[in-house]
């Protein structure tokens, strides 16, 4: 299976790449070339650092296309800043929009007396029906490491709890992210990618 | 809820895990991919890899060592050594390394911190400080001061402002050894590891002196560290992260199991 992983300069793609390998998909890299995106089976969109960074995307002219993609059905992917660029944009980079897939704002951890970054590995609390994160059973803990996160709403396909609640993976359709790094969380991150690779819309073969 | 993190420590000398007590009397333990996916198999949180070969001819051999180890791994892995700048950290992350630990080049130049964050992000760069309690000072823990050369040399520089600065460069962890402790297996410094916790908002990881389980217990109590960092406890089969997660969970310390 090919996978489109989108390159926009916002961090290393080894490890990313390294588990898509590993699980026997084939992952093509675009840093710009629109028709990886255009014939894109699945796309995936990593990301670490700033959410400033995000702004490469629409530099790139790739924001547009990746929006057709997904009103495709393409399945897609965010993970870290990329799954914060599915939401309207973050309180990061307030003057940067996001895709708006999910019509809220990322925010940063609220002060306390916990250290933000959050950095590690914390456990997940899977809501029923999120088919990204099937099989994954409670108490499997991945690997985070972000000062900014999602909102819990009705998108919510995991939860996790570090001050507060927030939304660690989302899930609508085919549009899907994670906060975490699945690349880096040992057999569940593996498990997750793998329910990625595998699924399919609804209806479809 | 967020757990403490376990991290095996594979010392590496011309593409061989090697151990030192206090730098010197260094004995083989082996390849180093080989090392670091048993310590993941065995539960260890995190790998982190760090080159000790002194001369040139040696360099060469990282990236491939770098590259052979990160290759089945699925676990962050962090590598330090000789990552002088953001071209030689940049090799090393596109050979496979999820962070680069920096130390005496940091020293050196600080903006190296910033330049490395700016590519990579904070989470990729891990500021290591080698660190001496400072017997002279008022207060030899809060006024401890940093070393370079394997702990032969000072850096004139107070290992709590360092963390500091670190910080405020973007640095995304600190790895602080106590130079005192390590290779002793008497303890963490808890002291020096709580100071300079509390004076950061970046995670701290221990490292030096991990001989028992209730050194770790004590230095995720009492020295407030984020992580801790371990390598001989963990060679010649002493103990593995999962026994070792297993005896911290008994005492009510958050660790990722079952792993």
């Amino acid at each position: 299976m090919r996978v489109t992983v989108i390159d926009y300069k916002a961090g290393n793609l080894t490890s990313v790449l390294k588990a898509l390998r590993h699980l026997g998909a084939e992952p093509v890299v675009t840093d710009g070339d629109l028709s990886l995106i255009e014939d894109a089976e699945r796309i995936v969109l990593p990301g670490v650092g700033h959410f400033a960074a995000t702004d490469r995307l629409d530099e790139m002219g790739l924001t547009k296309t990746i929006r057709a993609a997904i009103a495709r059905g393409v399945p897609f992917l965010g993970i870290c800043v990329g799954m914060q660029w599915l939401y309207t944009g973050s309180i990061e980079a307030p003057e940067q929009p996001g895709l708006g897939c999910f019509s809220e704002r990322c925010t940063r951890f609220a002060e306390s007396t916990e250290k933000v970054p959050h950095v590690g590995w914390n456990s997940l609390d899977v809501r029923p029906g999120s088919r990204l994160l099937a099989g994954v059973e409670p108490g499997e803990y991945v690997y985070f490491t972000h000062s900014y996160k999602g909102p819990v709403t009705a998108d919510t396909a995991a939860t996790t709890f570090y001050i507060e609640p927030f939304a660690a993976a989302v899930e609508h359709d085919n549009v899907m992210g994670v906060q975490f790094h699945p690349e880096k969380s040992g057999a569940t991150g593996l498990k997750i990618l793998g329910n990625f690779l595998s699924w399919k819309t609804k209806g479809a073969k | 809820m967020i757990t403490k993190r376990i991290i095996a420590c594979l010392d590496v000398r011309d593409g061989r895990v090697v151990k030192g007590v206090q730098f010197v009397d260094i004995i083989d333990a082996g390849d180093p991919a080989t090392q670091a996916a048993r310590h993941a198999r065995d539960g260890a949180d995190e790998i982190v890899l760090l080159d000790i070969t002194a001369t040139h001819e040696g360099r060469g051999t990282l990236l491939d060592t770098v590259r052979r180890t990160a290759r089945e791994l699925f676990v962050p892995f962090c590598v330090g050594g000789g990552i002088r700048t953001a071209n030689d950290a940049a090799q090393v992350f596109e050979a496979g390394a999820d962070k680069v630990s920096v130390n005496s080049a940091a020293l050196r130049d600080p903006a190296l911190i910033d330049a490395i964050g700016r590519s990579f992000g904070a989470q990729a760069v891990v500021v290591a400080i080698d660190a001496r309690r400072d017997h002279e000072a008022a207060d030899p823990v809060r006024d401890a001061r940093v070393f370079v050369q394997g702990g032969r040399k000072s850096a004139g520089r107070r290992v709590v402002e360092w963390a500091r600065e670190a910080e405020q460069r973007g640095a995304g962890e600190i790895l602080l050894t106590s130079m005192d402790s390590d290779g002793m297996r008497t303890g963490f410094d808890c002291e020096l590891t709580a100071a300079v916790s509390e004076a950061v908002g970046i995670p701290v990881i221990a490292s030096g002196g991990a001989g028992t389980v209730a050194h770790f217990v004590d230095v995720f109590g009492r020295g407030k560290a984020d992580a801790a960092l371990a390598a001989s406890i963990f060679h010649f089969g002493v103990s593995s992260a999962r026994s070792l997660k297993e005896e911290l969970a008994r005492t009510g310390i958050s660790v990722r199991l079952p792993c």
